[in-house]
C-alpha cells in the first residue's frame, strides 16, 4: 500500500496552508480609541463599559465562512486518523468511533447545564446512573465516579482515594507509591501530583513484576502499587494474585491502570484479580474518539470499602427517580463539574451497542490481530505470551527512523522506544477494528522499511504533508503563536 | 463466547455461496461479537491458523482463577434502539429555559464548528507523536495558542488542560515550582465557585500549600482585605473578571501591584469573550491566566469544557501540558511539532510539570473554529452584547417590587445576582414550574446568566419572575 497525503503548499512563501494571521489581519478598536488609524477596519465607539475597564483594540483574523471551511478543510486533510488508515499506535488503543455515538451526543436534550435542579435533570441522571452500573459489571468494581476527564485524572483521582483511605484509618504515614519501571509515565506524575514518593520497581527477567523485587520495596510505608494488566508488553501478570496478597498484606491498596483493558473483556476482571482501585480509559477501551489529543474520560472503579471516599458527586437511585449525592469521606472534586459528558455519552452509546458478547469479541479479535500481525512481521518480539499488542524490536535499526519511514506507507507507525526493555522497541496495538488484509497491508510496511537500507529511511517521510521536522529547531528557537514568527 | 474458526459470522463467504439462507444483517449478526471487527469465518480461520491456535481463547493467558465468565448482564442493542433509547432517556430532562451561568456557558456555536470538528481526520487523530502525518492539526492548535496569546497578551499558551478548575490548580502548582523563595499560601476570593476552590485544594494537597479566601466589597476584590492578608509566603493571588456573580473587576492593576510586592505571581481567571474586550490580562499584570475558553465552541455540555492555560515567556519550561512550535522541514517549508516535550509525564516522569497525557484537544479545535468565525468584530459585538444584556436584564428585574439588582453596584458581563426578599431556593423552584432555570446562590440571593437568548424569552422570564414574586 502507498500513500500520497494531501499536502496544500504555498511555494512561493515556503509554507503548506498559510496561517489565518496570514490571510487577514484585522484590528477593531475598542471604546474610546483615536479612530485614526488607516487600518483600522471598524472602530467601535459606543463601548458599553467606561475606557479603563476595556481593552484598547483586538488585532485577529477577520474571514469570510467559505474562506475559513476551505482553510480548516484543507488542514484536516493533512491530518491522519484512525479513519483514514491503520493505527496501531501502542497503548492508545486506537479503534474505530462508531458514528452514531456522535448523534446520540449531538442530541438537543443532551445539551443541559449542570446547575440546573436535579429534578430536571433526571434523563442525565439516569444515563450517568447507568454507565456507572455498567462500568462497575465490567471491571468488577463495587462503586464509580465518572468525574474523571482523562486517565491521568483517573490516577490523580484514584491515588486521592487511597490517600484518603489510609487517612480515615490513621496511618497517614504511608508515604510511597510503587509504580513498575514499564509503566505509562502517568502512573509516576499522578503519585508525584499526590504528594507521594515514587519507588520505582524493576523489572524481572520475564517482562513481568518480579515478586523479590516487590516484597523489597513493600514495606509499612507503602500506600499503593499501580499495575497495568496486561502490562505495556502486552504480558499478562500471571502472578496477581501473589502480588495482591503481598500488597494486602502490608497494608497497601492494589491500583489497576485501565490503559489495557481492551485486552481482557469478558476474560478477566480487575476487582476479581484484587485490585481495590482502578480507572477505565473510555477513548480507548470504549472507542470515544480521541480528538487529536482528546477529549477521553477516566472514569474510576473502587472496592466496597472505598466507595465513601469517592470523588462527589455520584448518581444514585431514590424514591423518584435519581439524585446526586456526596460519598461520606468523599475526597472532592477533580473536574470543576462532573467531566467530560459529551464523551461519557458516547461510550454508554458504545457498550450498549455491544452488549457482553460484542465486549468479549472485541477483546478476542484485538488479541488475534495482535498475535497475527507480530506472526506476519519479521522483527523478533522479546517478550510473550502478549495479548492485544506486542512489542517488536527494531535491533539495529532505530525505532523513530522505522516509524518516519512507515508514514510512507499509509500507516500510521507504532510507538517508538518505549518501554525501554526492549530496545527499539516498536510498541504495536493493532486493536479488532483491521480487518485481515488490513493487516496484511501492515506487516507489508513493517517488512518493507525493516527489510530495506536503513539510509532510505534517511529522507523520509516524502509521502506525507511535511517532509521530516526538526525537532531540536523547535526547541532551540521556540516559536509558539504567529505572533512570535513575526518578531523574527 | 468463545470464538471458534467456525463460530462466527461470515458475511461474505454467506453472500458468495448464495445458499437461500436468512440473509446476515448487520442487525442479526450482532449477537455473534462486535459490529465493529470486520473478521469473517474464513478470515477468522486463516489468522488462527498462522498464529497456530484452534480458538483465539488459547491466547488469553489468564490463570482460570482469577478467570471471568464474560457475563457482565448486558444486552445488545442495535444502533437505531440505543437512538430511541436514549432519546427518550434524555427527553426526561425537562424542557428548561435555562438562565444558568457560573463558569459554564451556552452561546451559540455556529453550524461551521460542528461540521468542520466532524471531520474525521480531525476527531479520530490523536496526540500528533509523529508531526508530519499532523500537520492540520498541529497547525490549528498553534493558532489556537496564537488566539489566546493575541487575548491574554501573553507569550505561552499550552494546548489545553481539562477545564478552568484544573487549570486553576495547575496555575497554583506552577507557582509553587517557579518562586525562588518557598511559601505557602495560596488566595483567591470569597466570591469563587464551590467545586472550583476544592479542583484548586486537591491540585495542591500533595504540596506544602494551602488555600485561603479574601473578603470582597460590593462584589470586587476587597483590597484592603487582600493587602491585610497578603505577606511574603503567598506564592499566588487568585482574581476572576467577570467574577462568579458576573462583576467585572475593577482592580485589577491594584491586585496585580499588591501581589507582585509581595513576590507572588497573579492569576487571573477569565474566558475568551470576555477577554475580547476587557482590559488585556498581561497589561493590568496578569502572569497567568486560567479559565474556561469552550464558552466558544460548546454549547450547554453538563459542564464539560476546556481549561485555559496562558503564562509569562521566563515560565514556560514549567508550563504544563502540550505547546506546539513552529519549526522547518526537510523541504525548507514551516512545519509545527509538539516541542518542550521534556516537561511532560512520558519522559519526566514524577518530575513533569503536570501529569495530564490526554486533554480537550478536540475542544480547542472547536474553540479557535468558533472564533476565526467571529472575527474580531464579532468577538467584540459577541462580548458588548453580554455587558448590555446582563444591564438591560438586571434593570428590568430591580423595577420588580422588592428587587434589588444588581445586588452589586459594578458593571456586569452576562450574569448577575439579585435579592429579591423571598427565600432563594422557593424562588428558584417556582421559577423552574415556569420553565425557567436559574441559581439559588445562597439563602437569599438569586443569580441570572443571559447569553443568546431572544428578546420574546427574555420578556418571558421577566414576566415570570413578577409572577413568582407578587
Amino acid at each position: 500500500m502507498k500513500y500520497d497525503q494531501a499536502r496544500w503548499t504555498r511555494d512561493d512563501e515556503d509554507v503548506y496552508e498559510p496561517l489565518l494571521s496570514e490571510k487577514d489581519e484585522t484590528t477593531v478598536e475598542i471604546g474610546g480609541g483615536s479612530g485614526d488609524d488607516a487600518d483600522a477596519a471598524s472602530s467601535d465607539a459606543d463601548s458599553p463599559l467606561p475606557d479603563d475597564l476595556t481593552r484598547d483594540e483586538l488585532t485577529l483574523p477577520e474571514l469570510s465562512e467559505p474562506e475559513l471551511a476551505r482553510h480548516y478543510t484543507r488542514l484536516s486533510q493533512m491530518t491522519y486518523g484512525v479513519d483514514s488508515g491503520p493505527y496501531p499506535l501502542g497503548s492508545c488503543t486506537m479503534k474505530y468511533n462508531p458514528k452514531f455515538t456522535e448523534d446520540v451526543a449531538a442530541l438537543a436534550d443532551a445539551a443541559v447545564h449542570p446547575d440546573r435542579p436535579e429534578r430536571r435533570q433526571q434523563g442525565t441522571l439516569e444515563l450517568l446512573y447507568r454507565l456507572q452500573d455498567y462500568l462497575g459489571r465490567i471491571g468488577g468494581m463495587d462503586a464509580v465516579s465518572l468525574q474523571p476527564p482523562a486517565g491521568a485524572a483517573g490516577e490523580f483521582a484514584g491515588i486521592l482515594v487511597a490517600r484518603a483511605y489510609h487517612e480515615h484509618n490513621g496511618e497517614s504515614h504511608r508515604d510511597e507509591v510503587i509504580v513498575p519501571e514499564s509503566a505509562h509515565g502517568t502512573n509516576f506524575a499522578s503519585a508525584a501530583l499526590a504528594g507521594y514518593d515514587v519507588v520505582e520497581l524493576p523489572g524481572g527477567e520475564d517482562g513481568r513484576v518480579d515478586l523479590d523485587a516487590l516484597e523489597g520495596a513493600l514495606s509499612e510505608n507503602t500506600a499503593a502499587l499501580m499495575l497495568t494488566n496486561p502490562n505495556t508488553l502486552g504480558l499478562f501478570e500471571r502472578d496477581i494474585e501473589e502480588i495482591a496478597e503481598a500488597v494486602h498484606d502490608v497494608g497497601g491498596l492494589l491500583y489497576y491502570d485501565g490503559a489495557n483493558l481492551n485486552a481482557l473483556l469478558g476474560r478477566a476482571r480487575p476487582g476479581d484479580m484484587g485490585f481495590d482501585i482502578m480507572h477505565y480509559n473510555v477513548h480507548k477501551t470504549f472507542a470515544t474518539p480521541h480528538g487529536g489529543g482528546g477529549p477521553g474520560a477516566g472514569p474510576i472503579g473502587v472496592a466496597e470499602k472505598l466507595a465513601p471516599f469517592l470523588p462527589a458527586p455520584r448518581v444514585r437511585p431514590d424514591e423518584m427517580g435519581y439524585e446526586r449525592f456526596e460519598p461520606e469521606h468523599s475526597v472532592g472534586k477533580v473536574h470543576g463539574f462532573d467531566g467530560n459528558w459529551l464523551v461519557l455519552v458516547k461510550a454508554y452509546a458504545y457498550i450498549a451497542r455491544l452488549g457482553d458478547d460484542g465486549l468479549a469479541d472485541a477483546s478476542a479479535k484485538a488479541v488475534l490481530n495482535a498475535n497475527y500481525l507480530a506472526e506476519q512481521i519479521d522483527l523478533e518480539v522479546p517478550y510473550g505470551p502478549f495479548h492485544h499488542e506486542f512489542v517488536a524490536s527494531a535491533s539495529d535499526r532505530d525505532a523513530a527512523e522505522v516509524a518516519k519511514r512507515m508514514l510512507d506507507f499509509g500507516v500510521h507507525p507504532p510507538t517508538t522506544k518505549w518501554p525501554e526493555i526492549v530496545p527499539e522497541a516498536l510498541m504495536t496495538e493493532p486493536t479488532e477494528v483491521e480487518s485481515k488484509d488490513s493487516l496484511d497491508q501492515l506487516a507489508a510496511a513493517f517488512d518493507a522499511v525493516t527489510g530495506e537500507d536503513a539510509d532510505a529511511a534517511a529522507d523520509a517521510p516524502q509521502r506525507t504533508a511535511a517532509r521530516r521536522i526538526d525537532q531540536t529547531a523547535a526547541a532551540r528557537n521556540l516559536r509558539l503563536s504567529w505572533q512570535s514568527l513575526d518578531e523574527e | 463466547m468463545p470464538l471458534a474458526a467456525t463460530n462466527g459470522r461470515d458475511r461474505r463467504s454467506q453472500q458468495a455461496a448464495g445458499d437461500g439462507g436468512p440473509p446476515v444483517t448487520r442487525e442479526s449478526a450482532r449477537e455473534a461479537g462486535s459490529p465493529y471487527a470486520p473478521h469473517g469465518d474464513s478470515e477468522t480461520a486463516a489468522m488462527l491458523s498462522a498464529v497456530g491456535v484452534d480458538s483465539a481463547e488459547e491466547l488469553f493467558d489468564v490463570p482460570e482463577s482469577v478467570g471471568f465468565d464474560g457475563e457482565f448482564g448486558i444486552d445488545a442493542r442495535g444502533e437505531r434502539e440505543i437512538r430511541e433509547e436514549l432519546r427518550s432517556m434524555l427527553g426526561r430532562n425537562d424542557d428548561l429555559v435555562e438562565l444558568l451561568g457560573r463558569g459554564h456557558y451556552d452561546h451559540y456555536v455556529p453550524s461551521l464548528v460542528d461540521h468542520i470538528s466532524q471531520r474525521s481526520e480531525f476527531l479520530t487523530s490523536y496526540t500528533q507523536y509523529q508531526p508530519e502525518i499532523a500537520q492540520g492539526f498541529l497547525q490549528v492548535l498553534f493558532e489556537y495558542q496564537s488566539l489566546f496569546v493575541e487575548l491574554t497578551g501573553l507569550e505561552i499558551v499550552n494546548c489545553s488542560m481539562y477545564d478552568a478548575a484544573t487549570a486553576l490548580g495547575e496555575a497554583a502548582t506552577l507557582a509553587d515550582r517557579v518562586r525562588s523563595a518557598s511559601g505557602h499560601r495560596v488566595l483567591v476570593p470569597d466570591h469563587l465557585r464551590d467545586e472550583r476552590r476544592d479542583v484548586l485544594e486537591n491540585y495542591v494537597s500533595g504540596t506544602d500549600l494551602t488555600v485561603e479566601s479574601f473578603s470582597m466589597d460590593d462584589g470586587n476584590v476587597d483590597l484592603a482585605a487582600l493587602d491585610d492578608l497578603l505577606d511574603d509566603d503567598a506564592v499566588m493571588v487568585y482574581a476572576e473578571t467577570p467574577t462568579v456573580r458576573g462583576a467585572i473587576e475593577e482592580g485589577l492593576g491594584d491586585v496585580a501591584d499588591l501581589t507582585h510586592e509581595n513576590d507572588a505571581l497573579f492569576c487571573l481567571g477569565s474566558d475568551p469573550i470576555a477577554l475580547s474586550l476587557l482590559e488585556e490580562p498581561a497589561s493590568v499584570g496578569a502572569d497567568v491566566v486560567v479559565g474556561d475558553a469552550s464558552a466558544l465552541g460548546l454549547p450547554a455540555s453538563y459542564g464539560m469544557g476546556l481549561g485555559l492555560f496562558a503564562t509569562r515567556e521566563e515560565y514556560v519550561r514549567q508550563v504544563p501540558g502540550r505547546l506546539v512550535g513552529a519549526s522547518d522541514d526537510a523541504g525548507g517549508r514551516r512545519a509545527y511539532t509538539l516541542t518542550l516535550q521534556t516537561r511532560e509525564q512520558h519522559i519526566r516522569k514524577e518530575r513533569a510539570t503536570s501529569n495530564i497525557c490526554t486533554n480537550q484537544a478536540w475542544v480547542a479545535l472547536r474553540t479557535a473554529i468558533h472564533a476565526a468565525w467571529l472575527g474580531p468584530s464579532g468577538l467584540v459585538e459577541e462580548a458588548e452584547r453580554a455587558v448590555e444584556q446582563a444591564q438591560e436584564l438586571a434593570a428590568r428585574l430591580d423595577a420588580v417590587s422588592g428587587v434589588e439588582a444588581p445586588v452589586h453596584d459594578r458593571h456586569h458581563f452576562r450574569e448577575f445576582v439579585a435579592r429579591t426578599g423571598s427565600p432563594a431556593a422557593e424562588v428558584a423552584s417556582d421559577l423552574a414550574d415556569r420553565g425557567f432555570a436559574v441559581h439559588a446562590v445562597d439563602d437569599d440571593l438569586v443569580q441570572v446568566c443571559a447569553t443568546d437568548h431572544d428578546e420574546a424569552t427574555l420578556d418571558e422570564f421577566v414576566a415570570a419572575f413578577e409572577e413568582v414574586l407578587s
